[in-house]
């Protein structure tokens, strides 16, 4: 199977691919809750029946031909750090990575598809895609579920559907999730409208990378909330109706944030240019809704030919695992964040600078009152 | 956007229907934390509830046991959480009032393992079988038996691959 180190080095199929409407939406992930007839779920077994129960399936996980040559491996010899990174590459999440004894990750070569042996329940399947494609992703995970069970004796009931340890992942066990990049909602506040009219329709809406109390880099995570009572596709096609209404909102702000206050909108971006450039101390919270500021002038062509790819690269980059495990060594946070404007600093030098507008079109006003211009 | 609970800003915002009647909460992490709202549940369940597999010292005075796992109805009050599958059918009262509550309906309409149901008819006809097998015994019907023995037989081994490939 594949190294640790050889996962991690190469980008993940999403980063580089690209999708419907991936200028707004980043990824579409759906992950299936399934569990096997004779074991107690995970939060209420022995030590010694999660550790069984790995033993057991590991081999089987690994055998499906969509993890060959993938990566695999134990908790117990994973450090903290590593099992970090992979949940900032979005592969396990925060609660598993939490744990050790008796759990494990395999993910496939392409890091497209990840499966977690005893997180809340004996696995989570989950398929990662770039844009908007909730459809491909449920396709991932489907074939590789319809595969295990020929395998494996699932927990199953014709009326209450896939049995999971909490009633709210019961029936399909299906939890479909769309990230997308919306700051011109937010600079023209009117996020909480859209973060309303979504939740009517029974979705969540949550920040991304809010590690303690906001909402960074403008990233925000749509899913379902019901599992039971509805059909995956429908589940799915209810996602992507919405989602498609959010992309239209988003790209109506941006529209009128480049028609309205198009000066405005140049200083804010070619600052986040600029600091990003050159800033020799960068926190997590400053990168973050700089390099959203860099992502929408490349979105609406202030930035031109900017690498979107790379810019997603670098989101995971700086984060606090990848900079800790990239130095070999545990960091203080002052020395992530000196670190963190190191690595931005050498990405971005292959970017060119936000196009001067100002400059080649027009001369400097020559004295009295400031006004937007129309730089169309 | 505020957290409703403190007034940090807000991060998870959840939305449900009750009676028809929207609800929206807006939580910071700490207090959707707080609230239980994140998927975190740590491991030691099992430990701390039973005492490392003894579990003769948690009072069963009108709590409903799970015959598979243990658990009891009290503990799930507590987390919300099931202990086995087959809880599901332990507590099964009350279930479809709590599941309306959360999902838009109570019975399952998606994706059915093929292996499953297959397991689960052949279970059943299996049940059947030693029910008729009993009673041919009772009343010295031999014959009948033997021909349900062979039956049986026949059950138990693996069912053809071709049954599985129907998706
Ligand atoms: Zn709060
Ligand atoms: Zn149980």
């Amino acid at each position: 199977m594949m190294r640790f180190s050889t996962l991690i080095k190469n980008p993940a199929d999403w980063m580089r691919g690209s999708g419907p409407h991936s200028e707004i939406v980043m990824t579409s992930r759906v992950r299936l809750a399934r569990n096997l007839r004779d074991y107690p779920f995970p939060g209420f077994s022995q030590e010694q029946q999660r550790v069984d129960l790995l033993a057991n399936v590991r081999s089987v996980v690994e055998a499906l031909p969509e993890m060959k040559d993938g990566f695999s491996d134990e908790y117990v010899n994973l450090s903290k750090i590593r099992k970090q990174v992979l949940v900032e590459r979005h592969l396990i999440s925060r609660e598993h990575a939490a744990r050790s004894t008796g759990c494990g990750v395999v993910v496939d070569r392409k890091q497209s598809i990840s499966i977690m042996i005893n997180e809340e329940d004996h696995f989570r399947i989950q398929g990662i895609r770039a844009g908007l494609n909730l459809r491909s992703a449920f396709a991932l995970v489907d074939q590789v579920d319809t595969e295990l069970e020929q395998e494996l004796a699932y927990a199953f009931s014709s009326r209450f559907g896939y049995l999971t340890a909490c009633p709210t992942n019961l029936g399909t066990g299906m939890r479909a999730s769309v990230m997308l990049h919306l700051p011109a909602l937010v600079l023209t506040d009117q996020i909480s409208q859209v973060v309303k009219a979504v939740g009517k329709i029974g979705l969540a809406v949550r920040g991304l990378y809010g590690e303690g109390t906001e909402a960074l880099g403008n990233l925000f995570q749509i899913s379902n909330q019901h599992t039971l009572g509805e059909k995956e596709s429908e589940i799915i096609a209810q996602i992507e109706k919405v989602i498609e209404g959010v992309v239209r909102s988003e790209n109506m702000a941006r529209a009128k944030l480049k028609e309205d206050s198009p000066t405005h909108l140049r200083d804010q971006i070619g600052r986040a240019y600029a600091i990003l450039r050159h800033a020799h101390i960068l926190s997590s919270k400053e990168a973050l809704n700089l390099l959203s500021l860099l992502r929408l002038g490349a979105d609406l062509d202030i930035v031109p030919d900017c690498d979107r790819g790379l810019l997603d690269m670098l989101l995971l980059e700086i984060q606090p695992a990848h900079l800790q495990l990239q130095a070999e060594k545990e960091l203080t946070p002052d020395e992530r964040d000196i670190m963190r404007a190191e690595i931005t600093r050498l990405r971005l030098q292959s970017i060119a600078p936000p196009v001067n507008v100002s400059h080649s079109e027009s001369p400097p006003p020559t004295g009295g009152s400031f006004q937007e211009t129309n730089d169309e | 956007m505020k957290c409703d609970v403190c007034t940090n800003e807000a991060t998870v915002f959840l939305t449900q229907i009750i009676n028809g009647q929207m609800t929206t909460v807006n939580l910071c992490e700490t207090c959707s934390k707080a609230k239980g709202v994140t998927d975190e549940m740590g491991f030691g369940l099992a430990e701390a509830f039973l005492g490392a597999g003894n579990t003769t010292n948690v009072p069963r005075n009108d709590v409903l046991t799970c015959p598979s796992c243990g658990f009891t109805s009290a503990q799930l009050k507590k987390i919300g959480r099931m202990g086995c599958p087959d809880c599901y059918d332990t507590f099964q009262e009350g279930l479809d009032q709590l599941l309306s509550s959360m999902h838009k309906g109570t019975r399952h309409l998606g994706k059915i393992p093929t292996r499953a149901i297959a397991d689960s008819r052949r279970n059943a006809s299996m049940e059947e079988l030693k029910h008729a097998l009993q009673s041919a015994i009772d009343e010295e019907r031999y014959e009948e038996a033997a021909r349900i023995k062979i039956e049986m037989q026949a059950l138990q081994t693996p069912a053809p691959q071709a049954e599985s490939q129907g998706a």
